[in-house]
């Protein structure tokens, strides 16, 4: 198998071998034990490396010489893999014997709506076994679009006796009896994050996981499952909380009530980052069960003794009149999650007025441009807001469009990162946000209606977009939406040095499109394309590149088997994966879906029956 | 024959309608107005890839009563469906949605659609099962008597006999209903 050269500075850890050498496996490179002088100065090495934590850093270290790559690879504590299939589970054990904690992705993105069929892959399974065998003393784990079995949690349980923290992000495949499991076995537990997973129980099979915790004092500094659809048992949720003094994380699912969240923050006022569950009353729901709700006074006065809260989430049934309840801890507040909470411009600006340190919002468009512009008037220290549609339609009635992105523009001016779904937008107004704030290292901007133009002048967005990339000299994600020609693409080409991320859907006229981007954009790593007019021709133009990048998804292009398989004997390190839907013609002459990823690890072995690895 | 308003009156009780017998079918409701007619303008640069699902077009004349949403496609705008599903399954809990299942009866030529939030119990259900189906029954003892037994397909698809579980849990897993004679039920004759 050729070896290519390419780009070793953009190589997450364990992706790629590389020494110094030219001996990319590091099978045989650890096996002569080095003379003892080397030996010594491998010893300095290591002291002096272990200081290293960056993935990048580490990855360049590495290339130096063979003496150097043994040195990194004994001191490495984290392993980051991007891809879970770029790499064995086995090769990166041989390499990396020491790791603490591991950060490990699957799917690719689109998955999370629905482009990806079910069972494609990503299975946690091989790597947990691995690791079991190689990594007793792991800490930590990251897992993030994994598919994760009840059974692998268990085997998680029992194979790490120091076992910490575990996060979970859009992961499924377990429910609660895997997440007892880890509450039971886990006894130095700290960290159990749960964001946006999909726990789902067999009928009748919701577990108790919440009574499974030690019964002592525990360790626990973060708990999160607003993502869990069953309701926990309060009663023993309300006694694990008292019994968490280093608990400063909370984050409850949506069947907590009002009162309820009042009896756990009595019980844990040191709290710094709390989701509030549904915020509603439980009184509302059965007003024989309680006697009256909370009063917003005595809510308040909970918040109030809550002195270190800076974060606040949740919100998921809001009832309006409670939430004055938070003005007590606004001032304070860094991040505000309301991106589940139907609230109007009037119920948002008696909060939004308070929180001068706001630096992450995330709202939902019910507020309005008017909303949006409250918040422009105070947060101006925001750095990244993400604006949600409660009516995720085509067609919907928008209730955000240019004039909030403006207003925010000129408020804060400090912004980096936004997202933002609308369905009305024009050039004047993204060209306004590309001058007003330059320091956007993320600019999403989703308009719902496909292909839909300048809502002033009729015509394409290209100038937006191309204004964002010219005048935002530090934007590494870009998502584009609308009426884009091949122009826009120019200007991504040519302007999007250091863009890292590039999502396009419905946009481009012709190859050229993809072209440009793929010959400008030397910084590419992550290119995801839906239904636009790019075929053949220019996928094969990113030939030279496409070792340099994590992954490429192109579903409903112009792309045939033909010059998918081109690229595949171009590129023999290429996994190049065509996923068809069920019902597809196997004789259909496009490509439905094409996925390509660089990896060590070759073609993988449970590709399921609808994957046809070329 | 000249024609008197009595007449006219009895003319309306033989008009063929599509509803069933004794029942008035109601006024069809005035047209709304329909949004976005600027969609039109819009719909002129779209084209049709393969491998995309066809958008409807929606229609914005004024003489239609609604427009037709668009058809919508898969992931499409790219939000989550864990957040889709949390408005969802809130929108579910909270309002009281129809729960719509098809009622079918042995021998009856056509099926009959109830909604199952409409009533609170077994005995509610029954009796208006009887009142739908009486045209149909031998006249022995309607579909509430020994003829008949009601039966219901829950979630994994195993026919069941109605009454069994509480109220709550059977709406909750019941697919469609079936009216069975009793004959078929117990495997024995029927009674002649």
């Amino acid at each position: 198998m050729r070896r290519e050269r390419c780009d070793m500075s953009e190589v997450e850890g364990g992706e790629r071998g590389g020494a110094g050498g030219g001996d990319g496996a590091g099978d045989g490179v650890a096996d002569a034990p080095p003379p003892f002088s080397d030996r010594v100065l491998e010893n300095v090495l290591e002291n002096v490396l272990q200081f290293l934590s960056s993935p990048r850093d580490r990855n360049a270290a590495s290339l130096v010489c063979r003496s150097w790559y043994r040195a990194e690879a004994q001191t490495r504590r984290e392993l980051f893999i991007g891809n879970c299939y770029a790499v064995s589970p086995r090769r990166a054990t041989e390499r990396f014997r020491c790791i603490r904690a591991v950060v490990l992705k699957g799917k690719p993105r689109f998955a999370d709506f629905n482009l990806v069929p079910s069972n494609w892959g990503a299975h946690f399974h091989p790597w947990v076994s691995t690791m079991a065998a190689a990594y007793p003393w792991l800490e930590k784990l990251c897992l993030k679009r994994i598919s994760v079995a009840d059974g692998d949690l268990s085997l998680l349980a029992h194979s790490f006796p120091n076992f910490k923290e575990l996060s979970l992000i859009c992961c499924e495949g377990f429910g609660t009896a895997g997440l007892a499991i880890i509450a039971e076995k886990c006894r130095h537990l700290r960290v159990l994050d749960l964001i946006e997973d999909c726990v789902e129980d067999e009928e009748d099979e919701t577990v108790d996981w919440i009574s499974r915790f030690p019964g002592t004092t525990t360790s626990l500094e973060s708990l999160g499952f607003d993502c869990v659809g069953s309701a926990v048992n309060f009663e023993a949720l309300e006694a694990l909380v008292a019994r968490s003094p280093a608990l400063r994380w909370l984050r409850v699912n949506h069947h907590v009530s009002v009162e309820q969240l009042r009896r756990l923050m009595a019980r844990a006022p040191q709290l710094t980052h709390l989701g509030t569950g549904s915020f509603g009353s439980a009184a509302a729901a059965a007003p024989l069960l309680q006697g009256g709700g909370s009063s917003v006074e005595d809510l308040a006065w909970t918040f109030a003794a809550s002195k270190s809260l800076v974060c606040l989430s949740g919100f998921r049934d809001v009832e309006p009149h409670y939430l004055p309840a938070i003005h007590p801890v606004c001032a304070n507040l860094t991040s505000l999650n309301f991106s589940f909470a139907e609230v109007t411009a009037e119920e948002l600006e008696p909060v939004i007025r308070r929180c001068h340190n706001l630096q992450n919002f995330w709202v939902l468009d019910t507020v309005g441009d008017e909303g949006l512009q409250a918040v422009a008037a105070t947060c101006k220290d925001l750095r990244e807001l993400k604006v949600f549609p409660l009516d995720p339609r085509e067609d919907s009635e928008g209730s955000v469009s240019d004039v909030g992105l403006i207003a925010i523009s000129e408020g804060c001016r400090k912004l980096r990162s936004i997202l933002y779904f609308c369905q009305q937008m024009t050039n004047a107004a993204v060209i306004t946000m590309s001058q007003n704030c330059q320091d956007l290292v993320v600019f999403r901007l989703c308009i719902m209606g496909r292909r839909r133009p300048d809502h002033w002048t009729g015509e394409p967005m290209d100038e937006g977009f191309g204004a964002i990339v010219m005048n935002c000299k530090k934007l590494r994600r870009l998502a584009v939406s609308g009426l884009l020609t091949d122009k826009a693409f120019a200007y991504i080409g040519e302007y999007g040095k250091l863009v890292r991320t590039l999502s396009v859907a419905f946009a481009g006229n012709s190859d050229l499109g993809l072209r440009y981007v793929l010959e400008g954009c030397n910084k590419l790593q992550k290119l995801e394309i839906r239904d636009s007019p790019f075929g053949d021709s220019a996928l094969l133009s990113g030939l030279h590149h496409y070792y340099n990048m994590r992954f490429v998804w192109m579903s409903s292009c112009k792309l045939s088997p033909r010059g998918c398989k081109v690229v595949a004997q171009m590129l023999p390190l290429l996994v190049v994966e065509v996923i068809r839907d069920r019902d597809e013609d196997h004789d259909n002459e496009a490509v439905s879906k094409l996925y390509m990823y660089r990896s060590l690890a070759g073609s993988r072995n449970d590709a399921p029956s609808f994957v046809e690895i070329l | 024959m000249e024609v008197s308003v009595s007449d006219f009156d009895n003319l309306k009780a033989t008009e063929l309608r599509l509803g069933l017998p004794g029942i008035d079918a109601p006024e069809k409701p005035a047209p709304v107005s329909p949004r976005g007619s600027k969609r039109a303008l819009l719909k002129a640069n779209e084209e049709c890839w393969p491998g995309t699902s066809k958008s409807l077009e929606a229609d914005t004349s004024n003489q239609e009563a609604q427009p037709m949403a668009k058809a919508q496609v898969i992931g499409w705008p790219p939000i989550r469906s864990y957040r889709k599903n949390s408005f969802k399954a809130r929108k579910a809990e909270v309002e009281a949605a129809g729960l719509f299942v098809k009622v079918s009866m042995d021998g009856a030529p056509y099926l009959r659609k109830i909604d199952l939030k409409v009533y609170k119990g077994y005995k509610e259900l029954r009796e208006a099962l009887d009142n739908m189906f009486r045209c149909f029954s031998t006249g022995m003892e309607g579909c509430n008597g020994s003829e008949y037994a009601i039966t219901y397909e829950d979630k994994d698809g195993d026919w069941m006999l109605v009454g069994d579980v509480p109220w709550e849990m059977f709406i909750s897993s019941c697919k469609r209903l079936r009216i069975m004679r009793r004959s078929e039920a117990t495997g024995m004759p029927s009674s002649p």
